[in-house]
């Protein structure tokens, strides 16, 4: 039987230095806390992470930051990271800034195989650059690239052996759109099930988007920390 | 600032059936002030459609949490969706109010609340595509900051969230209205006179017949 299941140390090596990344998560929720410890660990470097936020400080891929390990974040808000906000301030880190739903569309097109998109949110606003902007239909409208990476992490909540995953509550946010638009996908979870005891109707992400599944604790402690 | 004031008159806007969203700060204070009874979908734009304060008793779900990273809980009928999808659902027009803070508006009706350049600058969010899509934006805030300047302007100086989008404006001393003719004042705070709030206002204001009080 197709068995995706590997140690955790093996797989996070076969991430090579200068590698982009898309991290599932928003805020703590959909996160994969283990994954990001294990590349913390092993130390890879000059890394693209695309990431909804920057987690809070001292925990996630705030960890990769803090270490050095990172040259550019692509994401929407860092609000609750005060240390990375900190290190972009003093251009420490390169960061690459898009509406919340343009990121997720960006990823979105990419897991479709697309190359981009035509949309006119904020066209009217600093983020757009005349240059971007084509005439489509009687319409000023900006050109988005679809965005895909080499790896993508992801936590859900159940996985087969196949890799057929279901996310938790509001977990699910980006991790569906990233294990579309990578390369390779590496799933965390804390349930290894069955396939019987998994419903095909309620799958979130089909197994053929799954290249490797590590088995976690339940819930790593980032999860029990107050807030998110 | 009186913060309960704006929030008791920002939930009159609340109506059976509606798709609500809770901007960050002050527009989150309407959960805690409503009855969870209430027949109203909150969506968070983390993905989830549905959202309601939990209650004190009521073990924490370390996978819910709304935009602003506190714990909460489902009502009956709720749903969960990716980022895509909820961003869909946003610049489809499917949320029907969104509910936001703000440092600066205008008269023109266009909003600045996401970046003070050399100062604040954590990221869009989700704030540009609900300011520019949602066709009821409320603005929640301060008529003025702490130095008394008034944050409703002629002319916003911030870079903006989104031109023209604002549909009213709930501050501590009015409520204020964008139109075609300009910013008109619906309603003012009991306490206050017409002249003293044009004299707080920097905006122009147009001042109607009929002016309520809350």
């Amino acid at each position: 039987m197709m068995n995706k299941q590997i140690a955790i140390e093996d797989v996070i090596a076969t991430i090579p230095d200068g590698a982009s990344i898309m991290v599932g998560g928003f805020g703590n929720p959909g996160t994969p806390f283990a994954l990001i410890n294990e590349l913390r660990r092993q130390g890879q470097r000059n890394l693209v992470i695309i990431k909804n936020d920057a987690n809070e400080d001292s925990i996630g891929i705030s960890k990769l930051i803090e270490n050095g390990q990172v040259d550019k974040l692509i994401t929407s808000h860092i609000g609750l990271n005060k240390v990375v906000v900190e290190l972009m301030n003093r251009q420490l880190l390169n960061v690459e800034f898009y509406p919340q739903g343009i990121l997720a569309e960006k990823i979105r097109n990419a897991g479709a195989g697309c190359f981009g998109f035509l949309t006119d949110v904020g066209i009217d606003t600093e983020i757009t650059d005349k240059s971007q902007l084509i005439k489509f239909q009687d319409k000023e409208l900006k050109i988005e690239s679809a965005l895909y990476a080499d790896f993508a992490l992801i936590h859900a909540q159940n996985s087969d052996n196949y890799g057929n995953l279901v996310y938790g509550s509001a977990a699910m946010n980006f991790n569906p759109l990233m294990a579309m638009a990578a390369n390779q996908v590496i799933v965390e979870t804390p349930n290894l099930v069955s396939s019987d005891s998994l419903s095909p109707e309620h799958i979130h992400t089909p197994s053929a988007f799954v290249n490797s599944i590590v088995k976690v604790e339940f819930l790593t402690h980032e999860y029990q920390l107050a807030g998110a | 600032m009186n913060v309960n004031k704006i929030i008791n008159r920002a939930i009159q806007e609340l109506k059976y059936g509606q798709i609500v969203n809770l901007g960050i700060g002050l527009p989150t204070k309407i959960l805690d002030h409503i009855s969870p009874d209430l027949d109203i979908f909150f969506q968070s734009e983390n993905g989830l459609l549905g959202a309601k304060k939990i209650s004190e008793d009521s073990p924490i779900n370390p996978e819910l949490i709304d935009a602003g990273g506190t714990y909460i809980d489902i009502r009956s009928g709720a749903s969960f969706f990716d980022s895509s999808v909820s961003f869909a659902m946003i610049r489809r027009g499917k949320v029907d109010i969104t509910f936001m803070g703000a440092f600066e508006v205008d008269q023109e009706g266009s909003l600045a609340n996401w970046k003070i350049p050399g100062y604040f600058s954590p990221g869009i969010g989700g704030a540009m595509e609900l300011a520019q899509k949602t066709p009821k934006v409320i603005i929640l805030c301060s008529h003025n900051d702490k130095k008394g300047n008034s944050k409703i302007l002629k002319k916003c100086k911030l870079p903006l969230t989104a031109k023209k989008c604002i549909t009213r404006i709930i501050t501590d001393k009015a409520v204020l209205d964008v139109t075609n003719e300009g910013l008109v004042l619906k309603e003012i705070a009991e306490d206050l006179t017409v002249e003293e709030l044009i004299a707080q206002t920097d905006a122009q204001l147009i001042i109607p017949q009929n002016i309520g009080t809350f």
